[in-house]
Order: structure tokens, then C-alpha cells, then sequence
């Protein structure tokens, strides 16, 4: 049963306290807010962060086939350095640079440091340049 | 409903007291990555497309292999640990728990296989 409106409450005058659940001011989500540097590579550093497990499974299949054997080495070995794995290993590459340099923000965050507006943003910005280099960096070598 | 007071309806809907300890597995564990996916990526990605033998003789080598072990098992702690923080903010009801369990699961099985793997090239 759902609770009773705070009116239905107050006209019935048997309560004991405020019952008013579920009948509240919200406080502003995302949807009124402009999008901000801010907040939009906070929203990045979760889905990096996240989309990280198709990569992190497909390398622990690699690992357990190269125990198993040469003939299952190979099958996975063929899936991770086809395009499709090339194209997968590359986009988690970005993600966990991107993941990792959000990881040393959100560490100088709870450190203290940086929380001022322009910091903020400007943390962000160099989140997605350091990101960006360290991809083409690893491209490079790897 | 109307005879309860506002203490007796708040009893019972406090936090779970554990949030200082998820907050700091993942600072833990974060630090860690910090340093070990450089050297993961590094050593995992110039040996990634070589032929069979090479591979099992790169992760014979204790530097290779060892690397491997504490990123396979830190990072899926780490996944562990954030994949539950998604979870809770987007799933709700039972099904927050049910996915919740599952990808407590799959983190500890993942880092097991790999960890069981590498030690069974490296041994």
C-alpha cells in the first residue's frame, strides 16, 4: 500500500509524524543540468572503466587457451589479433588511459587538491590529452 | 502506519557502514594499477601475436609472468568493486542483487582462470 499524501494525513489528523514519502522536491539531475567538461568526463571514466571487462575476459580466454594447448592458443590467438580484436584491444587501450588518468584525478580529489572550478576543468583537459598521447604512445611502440 | 514515529521509521534505513571500506579497496587497488598496467601493457602487448612456443617461454620468465598475476588479480579485485557501484545506481530491486552476485562471480572466476593459467605456462 502506498503511503498517504501528507494532505491526506493532515485531514485525518491521526498521525504521529510527517508521513510525506515519495512526495518531495526533487533535487536536479542530469537532465536539467548543461553538459560540462566536468561532469562529462566523470561520465567517461565509468564507461572506460566498465568496458574494460570485454577486453580484460578476452585476454584471460588467451592466457587459459596458451595453458590448454597449441590448437586452442591458436583459435584464441587468431580472434585477439584479427581486426576485430585489433579494433577491440585499441578502443581499451583509450579506455584505460583514460580510465587511469581519471583513477589519478579522482585520487588528488580525495586528497583535497583541485576541487575549485577552474582546477576541475582543467583536470579534465588534460585527462583527455594525456589519454589521447598515451594511446598514440603505445600504438607507436606496440 | 500513523502510530510509528520518526525515529522507529528511520531505524533500520541508515547506510550499511561499509561504504569506508569499498572507498578504500578501491583507492588500494587503484594505486596499485597504477603501477602495474604500464608495465602489464607493455610486456602483455610486445608479446601478444607471437607464435605458441615464444609465448609460453615469455610468461615462463618470473617478470612477465608475475606482472600478469597481480594485474590479473588487482584489476579484476578493482572491476569487482566498480562494476558494484554501476550497479547500484542503475538496477534495482532484487535484480540489483542478483547482478550484483554475478559480477562478483565472474570477476573472481576471471582472475582465477588467468592467474591459474599463468601459473600452469610458468611452472
Amino acid at each position: 500500500m502506498a503511503p498517504p499524501s501528507r494532505a491526506a494525513v493532515a485531514k485525518k489528523g491521526t498521525h504521529m509524524a510527517d508521513v510525506n514519502r515519495g512526495n518531495r522536491p526533487l533535487s536536479p539531475h542530469l537532465t536539467i543540468y548543461r553538459p560540462q567538461l566536468t561532469s562529462m568526463t566523470s561520465i567517461l571514466v565509468r564507461i572506460s572503466g566498465n568496458a574494460l571487462i570485454v577486453a580484460g575476459l578476452l585476454i584471460v580466454w588467451w592466457f587459459v587457451a596458451a595453458a590448454t594447448g597449441p590448437e586452442a592458443f591458436a583459435r584464441a590467438n587468431a580472434v585477439l589479433t584479427s581486426w576485430f580484436g585489433d579494433l577491440v584491444l585499441f578502443g581499451s587501450v583509450l579506455c584505460l588511459w583514460y580510465h587511469t588518468f581519471g583513477g589519478i584525478r579522482h585520487l588528488i580529489w580525495d586528497s583535497g587538491h583541485m576541487l575549485d572550478v577552474d582546477k576541475s576543468e582543467m583536470a579534465g583537459q588534460i585527462m583527455i590529452i594525456a589519454a589521447v598521447l598515451m594511446t598514440i604512445f603505445t600504438v607507436i611502440v606496440l | 502506519m500513523a502510530f510509528l514515529t520518526d525515529r522507529k521509521r528511520a531505524v533500520g534505513m541508515g547506510s550499511a557502514k561499509t561504504g569506508t571500506e569499498h572507498h578504500w579497496q578501491m583507492m588500494v587497488t587503484s594505486v596499485a594499477l597504477l603501477v602495474l598496467i604500464p608495465f602489464f601493457v607493455f610486456t602483455f602487448g610486445a608479446i601478444l601475436g607471437a607464435p605458441y612456443e615464444e609465448v609460453i617461454a615469455y610468461y615462463q620468465r618470473p617478470f612477465p609472468a608475475v606482472v600478469a598475476i597481480l594485474t590479473m588479480l588487482v584489476g579484476w579485485l578493482h572491476f569487482r568493486h566498480g562494476v558494484q557501484t554501476l550497479i547500484e545506481d542503475y538496477v534495482h530491486g532484487l535484480a540489483r542483487k542478483v547482478v550484483i552476485i554475478v559480477m562478483i562471480c565472474v570477476s573472481y572466476s576471471a582472475a582465477a582462470f588467468a592467474i591459474f593459467a599463468i601459473v600452469r605456462i610458468a611452472l
